[in-house]
């Protein structure tokens, strides 16, 4: 079953993540994908994520629908304008891809070149009215494609936004992407049920499918880390203190992704699991779940 | 007002180094308000290269602006006494005078960095990129295409923190700015206007009134 097909029957979808390394060497990646293909709908495939070169995410995603995976091909608007994003966007679906996220993108200075020139031409709201336009047969200026794609576009959103400025603002881009063809959205990383369920319910009516995001807390370092440098993520210092006393740290871990997936379960229409090399670990997480 | 801070000496003397008789100009105008090029700044330099270059000989002059023709001309008569000119205008009135005398090298000695204002004594922020097409009656009087580090016309990223940009903790999210003008003024409507992309101006920028042509012709 495709991505498509897995998110229009209304099942509970799990997408996983994968990035990228700096270089040739895509072994690791493709094993870490293998263990995951068939327990996921599709792998998201980032784009230089936190703005630090590497291999691109289009050549990984051909890769993996060589493999049988359908890839959901991460598209920032940070490095190239609407000429090279419509054109990569042609070639992404001649290689195979159907699922594309847009996203605005972290800036250059966050990353291993941070005196590259900005582009940011289009926006996360107006690639996706370009990837509907090209769905459409023309480009952005009019242009009759010959030849034109069907993509299914996608997006994100911050349920934690931290202030009222911020979560009002976030849920205006929010309706403004629906309305510009998002049909799904993958969430930051959420570890306070209570929240996401508020946020849930204030996005009550909107007319699309949101896959809850799932960090796997892999330290204490790395949440408090987050914390502190990664906006929109709140660990809540119960979890930071259940990690810190376990023995197990990778069981607890995994404990946590499970309580959080099966409280999304009834909140949501399926989750966006991020495991940052912890990939090996989603299939016994999944199993829980069911359990 | 265009704001500018001034080259490190080494590359000013760098630049200086084939020269010895200078004339320093000031500017009258944007360089005097942020301190970076005016009487007194030229007085300073003028101080530091003379003490710095024994056998150097810098002369001192400011104009009102360096970017306008009747101002500058009022140098004709000196530039033929030097092998350089040193200005501490903008990149504009640097252009601006060294069109005016082709045959003299004219050096900058400032870095222009953006149009600007004073936030408070020191601290200088940038406004506006002249983008071409102002959108401010509609943002709360404050610019996404400046203050947001992306640019971004159809709302924030996802990457402020604490209100703060995620490129540094010292700028404010423009976006967040926008929402509490927009609030306070009773405009949020203008938050969930249809998307726009912006239509890049092309540059060198180039404006002809042909009203103002034809009076000239007359």
């Amino acid at each position: 079953m495709s991505f498509r097909e897995a998110l229009e029957s209304g099942k509970f979808v799990v997408t996983a993540e994968v990035g990228p390394d700096k270089g040739t060497d895509i072994e690791h990646l493709l094993k870490d994908a293998d263990i995951v293909k068939n327990r996921v709908d599709a792998i998201n495939v980032t784009d230089l994520q936190s703005s630090v070169m590497r291999l691109g995410s289009m050549a990984v995603c051909h890769l993996l629908v060589d493999r049988g995976i359908d890839p959901i091909f991460q598209v920032t608007c940070r490095d190239r304008n609407r000429l090279a994003l419509q054109s990569d966007l042609l070639s992404a679906w001649v290689l195979g891809v159907r699922n594309v996220l847009a996203l605005t993108g972290d800036h250059p200075t966050l990353g291993d070149h941070p005196q590259a020139k900005p582009v940011f031409d289009l926006d996360s709201v107006t690639l996706l009215e370009v990837i509907r336009k090209l769905n459409s047969g023309s480009d952005m200026a009019g242009n009759e494609l010959r030849g034109a794609p069907e993509f299914l576009p996608g997006a994100v959103v911050n349920p934690g936004a931290d202030n009222e400025a911020a979560l009002e603002l976030q849920i205006m881009k929010m309706e403004k992407k629906i309305e510009a063809g998002a049909r799904f959205f993958q969430t930051q990383g959420v570890y306070d049920l209570d929240a996401f369920e508020k946020f849930m319910k204030r996005i009550e009516g909107f007319h699309t499918k949101v896959l809850g995001g799932i960090i796997l807390l892999k330290s204490v370092g790395m949440a408090r880390y987050m914390n502190r440098n990664v906006a929109g993520v709140f660990v809540p210092e119960t979890l930071i203190q259940e990690l810190k006393t376990a023995e197990d740290k990778a069981r607890v871990s995994i404990n946590i992704a499970v309580r959080l997936i099966k409280g999304m379960k009834d909140l949501c229409d399926g989750v966006h699991i991020m495991a940052l090399g912890w990939e090996s670990k989603i299939p016994s997480i999944l199993d829980a779940v069911k359990e | 007002m265009i704001i500018a801070d001034q080259k490190p000496l080494s590359e000013i003397q760098d630049m200086l180094a084939p020269y010895r008789k200078i004339l320093l100009v000031g500017c009258g105008t944007c360089m005097t308000f942020c301190s970076a090029g005016g009487r007194e700044e030229v007085a300073t330099l003028a101080g530091t290269l003379l003490s710095e270059n024994k056998d150097m000989t810098v002369d001192k002059m400011t104009i009102p602006q360096q970017c306008a023709v009747k101002f500058i001309d009022r140098l004709a008569d000196k530039v033929g006494n030097y092998e350089a000119i040193l200005s501490m205008a903008c990149g504009n009135g640097v252009q601006a005078v060294a069109n005016r005398f082709p045959e003299k090298p004219v050096l900058p000695a400032l870095n222009t960095q953006f149009i600007g204002v004073e936030k408070e004594p020191g601290i200088w922020t940038e406004s506006c990129m002249a983008c071409g097409d102002c959108i401010l009656w509609r943002t709360g009087g404050i610019c996404p295409i400046t203050r947001c580090a992306k640019s971004l016309l159809n709302g924030p990223c996802g990457g402020a923190s604490g209100g703060k940009c995620e490129v540094s903790k010292d700028r404010p999210c423009a976006w967040q700015e926008i929402y509490h003008a927009l609030k306070r003024l009773n405009m949020l409507h203008y938050l969930k206007e249809k998307p726009r992309v912006k239509d890049w101006p092309i540059h060198p920028g180039r404006i002809v009134r042909e009203d103002l042509r034809e009076v000239e012709a007359a």
